[in-house]
């Protein structure tokens, strides 16, 4: 059997994984959103027991690999008796990651924000609450969008680690295909190439975003030096 | 300009002392309906500091501030939100909302803090800026406006809310000298329609021609005030004139 047949017998069952690879990362990137935003308000405006919890909870995620994450989080599964879904599992690592670093985006364009941004809300009577989600946040999550795409191409690759746990999602159904064929080359040149175009079609997607809720005259993309053109 | 007898503003007493350095020391002042009072004095004189502590934009360590008989109490979140929406504040460096046009600048605190509608905001901004000459502008955003419109979509911002007292802090220095007459021009119109300010700033033909009382601070003391024609008066041995005439010697 030739190479390419086997890659395309191969494909349904892959391209089925990819489904659950997007599943994993689009849950984890959701996650880290929702967590990673508050978390990033509260390290640079919160009381200071927040900051110090908030730093050790970003401390911890950054400095543990993912893999030890995976597999602590399996064994913290078997000893509280919990039913040790790797999906879930998967996700929750994955995500509880990004969240840290997600909100260490979000913390530095909230930080290269002016100070007198939030000063004026609260002139106008705004208190901070409003000042934060009407003036700050619209603005530090548009500087946000470049670090964020990065932040999903390394998600998405990290994303092929989950396969330790029993995962399906590309990189477990590729290994098992390759087991059975020994057709390792072709086979993780199509897994490659699969997380190769996931990545591309994303990053377009928010860098048209980006070009969508981009300020008139504010912080251009490069586009005052004139080499992204229009 | 018709100076009422009621006070709108009164300030007492108040100090700041930043790391270990005192910026303000006593300040009291107060100003009546229409009045417009201009605080001068040397870079560092604590003028900023103290417009900053009278809108609690910086806590002052201690002192009173009452507006319109009312003492304001800044550790209740909502009285003190309630009091900075009824005082405006000019910055100099604008401070405009940058990811909104001029007009949503001028609309978001109507809608967020005083409850209109939509539409209700959209007109009232209009409004407000064709009130500063910036009507055909309110669609363009704060890096498209040059410093001077910048300042003055920040004072319609101000006037949309219907404030009883404005408060501005150097509103030109951060301006090109050829910005500087329209933002004033704005400002004189503001002072002639009887609107009650208190401003710092360093032009001090403004501050002779429209002020009511000129405040002169140093190191975060007002040592003299009085109405214009007696601090500048030809001969008069004051710090004010002393400080005015050595401006104007720089300027040469």
């Amino acid at each position: 059997m030739d190479s390419l047949s086997v890659v395309i017998n191969a494909l349904p069952v892959i391209l089925q994984g990819t489904l659950v690879t997007l599943g994993i990362v689009s849950i984890a990137l959701a996650m880290g959103l929702v967590f990673g935003v508050p978390m990033a308000v509260a390290q640079v405006y919160g009381w200071p027991w927040l900051r110090r919890l908030v730093d050790i909870y970003v401390w911890f995620f950054r400095g543990v690999p993912i893999l030890v994450l995976l597999f602590l989080c399996f064994g913290l599964f078997l000893s509280l008796g919990l039913p040790a879904n790797p999906f879930l599992m998967s996700c929750l690592v994955l995500g509880c990651t990004s969240t840290a670093y997600q909100s260490q985006i979000f913390r530095g364009s909230i930080q290269c924000l002016p100070q007198g941004q939030l000063k004026a809300a609260r002139a106008l009577g705004m208190d901070d609450r409003m000042g934060i989600t009407c003036i700050i946040l619209p603005q530090a999550l548009r500087l946000s969008i470049p670090g964020w795409a990065n932040e999903f191409s390394i998600l998405l690759k990290d994303s092929a680690i989950c396969f330790v746990l029993g995962t399906q999602d590309i990189m477990a159904r590729t290994s098992f295909v390759a087991a059975r064929t020994h057709e390792h080359l072709a086979l993780y040149a199509a897994a490659g190439l699969i997380y190769f175009v996931l990545t591309l079609v994303v990053l377009k997607l928010l860098r048209r975003l980006e070009e969508k809720v981009h300020v008139p005259g504010y912080s251009c993309s490069g586009g005052s030096m004139g080499t992204e053109g229009a | 300009m018709a100076v009422g007898n009621d006070v709108v503003l009164r300030v007492e007493g108040i100090s700041k002392t930043l790391s270990g350095k005192p910026i303000l020391d006593h300040c009291t002042l107060e100003v009546r309906r229409g009045e417009l009072k201009v605080l001068i004095g040397p870079s560092g004189a604590g003028k900023s500091t103290l417009l900053q502590c009278i809108d609690c934009l910086i806590p002052p360590d201690s002192g009173d501030i009452w507006l319109e008989g009312e003492k304001l109490d800044p550790h209740n979140t909502r009285k003190l939100c309630a009091f900075r929406a009824q005082v405006g504040m000019i910055f100099q460096d604008f401070n405009l909302f940058d990811h909104l046009s001029a007009e949503e600048n001028v609309a978001i605190a109507l809608r967020k803090v005083r409850g209109l509608s939509k539409k209700e905001a959209k007109d009232r901004a209009l409004e407000e800026l064709g009130r500063v000459g910036l009507a055909r502008r309110a669609l363009l955003y704060p890096a498209q406006l040059s410093g001077g419109q910048k300042q003055r979509v920040a004072i319609a911002r101000a006037l949309a809310m219907d404030p009883k007292v404005i408060l501005l802090d150097e509103p030109t220095s951060a301006l090109d000298p050829e910005l500087v007459g329209e933002v004033l021009a704005v400002i004189r119109d503001l002072a002639r329609g009887g609107m009650t300010m208190i401003m710092a700033t360093h032009q001090m033909d403004f501050a002779r021609a429209l002020a009511n009382e000129i405040l002169f601070m140093e190191r975060g003391k007002i040592i003299e005030q009085g109405a214009p024609e007696t601090l500048l008066a030809e001969g008069s041995n004051t710090r004010t004139r002393d400080f005015c005439t050595r401006l104007l010697e720089m300027g040469e």
